[in-house]
């Protein structure tokens, strides 16, 4: 993984040190609340219902057990004892106080981290596929181009006051696991005809208020040219967006209003331009360095299976479904891709105590090649260099510490945003309908039999909890003082990205739970077998049949 | 108008807090001072406003409340689990604390 | 209102027009970009020094032409988190090659100077006080930048590769 030279060591403390004159002097009174904000939330600091909360990136989802051990030390020194992983590979820290800021920060670059532009009108922490480096089908690691725009997106001097915040993702491989195409922009690494490495880039997708699925604005921009590219972009939104109102000030609605083609022109024009004016797109030596942190491990020479691990699956159920659920194919014959589930059976989604990153970062060292851990985008964790034969002890390690629930993209795999438990911005809880679902669908032999399905929660139309493609969303609404539920489906974020239908009139906290359970079981009934997975039995036979089974036929 | 009272948040560690009838400011909302007409909210956020001004507090607002056992209580869910903490941590905030009334 | 320019307070010399006041030979005068574009024959055969001042969403291409004419160009910040002046700086600075002084008016915090510093700004109007200070300050806060903007300082990766060299 990437390693901070002094230059980034420099800068970063540099950032702390600054951070922390604003805080003095926000509490001296030279900054007034409306100057310091934006300034707090470029360095991941928000106010919520009870207190402060602290984002931390984990750049394009990549760290390792030494940064996990920091986040369990924050977690107990600072916090209450635990964190949050969100479904951008970040993690967040609910009870922060102003006044330990800036040691908070200082302790996290002692180990190479940092909250830098993970809230506020600038370029977002970038995300990648989580299985980068390891994935069977990918054809280049994204994270060395995700490092390429952590840099180049830095304190970046024209787009730190954006009309609204930037999000961009990358993927190296065909499947999409970074969801590119609900992103502000999403970049999928592909070759041209000549055999040259670049981009497909997409822009304009998003959730929120009025989602959209990205369009492709190239089809191929050569790799050495994508700063420049994105510079232009960038210039085209910053001067062009909205800054009218906020709800239409992200570069979605631009290109909504202006059109795919418009926005095209202009950005190929800008872009044709800034070539000739600056230096921005790196020297193939600075490239070079950087793809060099991202170099395959030194993986051993295995063979492709493990008599013990044969022997452990065979005899063992419950490590036979875990591995089935959360242990993908690697690349690297004799090793394998560990999914560990934040998802406990009636657990918080993507929350970790501070004994359990403990844990993990334990395992990872004792097991995983380089002691490397990564955050998805479903608010799990993934080891991704595994030896097959270590998967026995590390299932054991992981059960111990309560964390080998094997539901990894099944029913109890929920994704849901902090809601009004923690946000100020919500109108419904989202966490306890969360926990009343997985709990509904303990039994993991029934999820088993249902297959993939993936319900996302959001506590509001803000869509923090990707609603809007989940196969089954679910959108907490304010009704008169009454938290109630909309239900959507068909929603999905790969590379099929759709956004889910509204199904109907919503429901109460308590009819939601029975009206998930309900579309399970319409689905269970109409699918052709049981390889038929809820998505493609939904888009064989329509959304009918199954708001009759939840409204009746006549409501349908 | 409905029974009020003023919440906020402390700048210097963010904590949840309400505005007392001696001017202070509590971490419980049983200790809310309650307005129960137009003129005595003003006053309240005169005071909310120079505290603000003072850097003591930041996002002031008045809030609903009712009387329960001559407690003030917040209506509104999210100003509930505001005074109490996450309904999903009980061993969280306020309620466990203690400066939420026993639940 | 001070003016800072370099890391000092200095005295400004400008007037900032009114629409209907008139450009005299022997006041340096900034007029507003709509002046500009409706008089712009008269003004720029006129005597005085002049600048012009632009507001986010006026197109600074339209008086591209007219630049080498202009002492001061100033671009206003309505609101210190509308970045448009930040781009429309760098358009000045590196696609326009202007070389005269790109001054920051209106809401122009402390906490924004390095951005507009490396954006291509090198004046700052500011609210009296302790402002002079506070840049010499802000200025120091980074001492790399990770990527080339308008203000010609090398960007991390040319630092690096710079040493690689040497080395
Ligand atoms: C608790 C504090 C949070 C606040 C105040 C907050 C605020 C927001 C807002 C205002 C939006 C809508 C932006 C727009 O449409 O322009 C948004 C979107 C989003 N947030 Fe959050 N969020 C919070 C927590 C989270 C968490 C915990 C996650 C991950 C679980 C998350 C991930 C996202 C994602 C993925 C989106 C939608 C993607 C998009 O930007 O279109 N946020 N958030
Ligand atoms: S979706 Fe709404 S409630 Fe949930 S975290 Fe985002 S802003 Fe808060």
């Amino acid at each position: 993984m990437y390693r901070y030279d002094e230059f980034d060591e420099t800068l970063v403390k540099e950032r702390v040190a600054q951070f922390r004159g604003q805080i003095a002097r926000r509490l001296n009174g030279e900054l007034t609340e409306e100057e310091f904000k934006p300034l707090r939330l470029m360095n991941g600091l928000y106010l919520q219902i009870h207190a402060y909360m602290l984002r931390v990136a984990i750049p394009y989802g990549t760290f390792n057990a030494k940064q996990m051990r920091m986040l369990a030390h924050i977690g107990r020194k600072y916090d209450k004892d635990y964190g949050h992983f969100t479904t951008r590979q970040n993690i967040q820290f609910n009870w922060i106080k102003l006044e330990d800021t800036a040691d908070i920060l200082e302790d996290l670059a002692t180990v190479e981290m940092h909250a830098i532009q993970t809230s506020g009108n600038c370029i977002r922490n970038t995300t990648a596929d989580p299985y980068a480096g390891a994935a069977v089908d990918e054809f280049e690691d994204p994270r060395i181009w995700a490092e390429v725009i952590r840099q180049w997106s830095s304190f970046h001097p024209e787009f730190s006051f954006l009309p609204r915040k930037f999000k961009i993702a990358v993927t190296g491989a065909p499947n999409d696991r970074a969801a590119v195409r609900v992103h502000d922009i999403g970049l999928t690494i592909k070759k041209n005809a000549a055999g040259e490495t670049g981009f497909e880039v997409m822009i304009g997708g998003g959730q929120g208020r009025s989602p959209f699925i990205a369009k492709t604005i190239s089809e191929f921009v050569p790799r050495d040219n994508l700063l420049s590219y994105l510079e232009a972009i960038l210039r085209v939104y910053n001067m062009l967006g909205r800054r009218d109102n906020k709800y239409k000030a992200r570069i979605k609605i631009l290109v909504h209003e202006v059109g795919i083609e418009e926005i095209r022109r202009l950005v190929e024009a800008e872009w044709e331009n800034l070539k000739g004016e600056t230096s921005v797109d790196l020297p193939a030596e600075e490239r070079d360095r950087i793809a060099a942190y991202f170099r395959a491990p030194s993986f051993e020479t295995l063979a492709d299976t493990d008599t013990g691990y044969e022997a452990r699956r065979f005899e063992d159920r419950d490590f036979r479904h875990w591995v089935r659920s959360n242990v993908v194919a690697h690349r690297q014959p004799g090793y394998a891709i560990v999914n560990i589930s934040l998802k406990p059976t009636g657990g918080i989604p993507g929350d970790i105590s501070g004994d359990q990153m403990d844990a993990v970062a334990d395992i990872a060292d004792a097991y995983a090649l380089d002691s490397e851990i990564r955050a998805t985008l479903q608010q799990n964790l993934v080891l991704p260099h595994v030896k097959l034969s270590d998967l026995p002890a590390v299932y054991d390690k992981l059960a111990a510490a309560g964390l080998a629930t094997g539901n990894i993209g099944l029913a109890g795999d929920i994704i849901a945003c902090p809601g009004l438990d923690y946000c100020n911005l919500a109108n419904a809880r989202a966490i306890p309908i969360a926990q009343q679902i997985s709990d509904r669908f303990a039994d993991l032999n029934r999820q088993y039999d249902i297959g993939n399905l993936e319900i996302k929660i959001s506590g509001c139309i803000n869509a923090c909890g990707h609603h809007h493609v989940g196969h089954i969303g679910i959108l907490g609404v304010d009704r008169k003082g009454e938290e109630h539920y909309q239900l959507t489906l068909g929603g999905r974020a790969d590379d099929a990205a759709a956004i889910g239908e509204i199904t109907g009139p919503g429901f109460s906290a308590d009819g939601i739970i029975d009206a998930v359970d309900n579309v399970v079981e319409t689905y269970l009934s109409l699918r052709q077998d049981p390889a038929e997975r809820f998505i493609d039995t939904l888009e064989r036979v329509g959304h009918t049949p199954f708001k009759e089974n939840l409204y009746g036929p006549k409501a349908a | 108008m409905s029974l009020k009272a003023i919440t906020a948040n402390r700048l210097i560690d963010g904590i949840a807090v309400w505005l007392t009838p001696a001017g202070r400011w509590s971490e419980s909302v049983y200790d809310a001072r309650v307005a129960e007409d137009a003129d005595s909210l003003t006053a309240m956020e005169a005071i909310a406003a120079d505290a603000t001004k003072a850097c003591t507090v930041v996002d002031a607002l008045p809030i609903d409340v009712k009387l329960e056992d001559g407690l003030p209580v917040p209506t509104k869910n999210k100003e509930r689990i505001r005074a109490l903490g996450p309904t999903v941590r009980l061993d969280l905030g306020k309620q466990a604390d203690r400066l939420g009334k026993a639940a | 209102m001070a003016l800072i320019k370099n890391g000092t307070q200095v005295s400004d010399q400008w007037l900032v027009a009114a629409d209907d006041t008139p450009v005299q030979a022997d006041i340096p005068t900034i007029v507003s970009y709509k002046r500009f574009l409706a008089e712009r024959d008269t003004l720029v055969r006129s005597r005085a020094e002049l600048g012009v001042k632009l507001v986010p969403g006026d197109d600074v291409s339209a008086i591209a032409a007219d630049l080498p004419r202009l002492q001061v160009v100033a671009l206003d910040f309505p609101k210190f988190t509308d970045g448009r002046s930040y781009s429309t700086a760098r358009l000045l600075r590196q696609r326009y090659g202007f070389q005269g002084e790109i001054r920051a008016t209106g809401d122009v915090l402390r906490d924004q100077y390095l951005f507009m510093k490396r954006a291509g700004f090198d004046a700052f109007q500011v609210k009296d006080g302790a402002e002079a200070q506070g840049w010499i300050e802000a200025m120091g806060e980074l001492s790399h930048y990770y990527q080339p903007a308008a203000d010609g300082t090398n960007a991390v990766w040319a630092e690096r590769h710079a040493i690689a060299a040497a080395e």
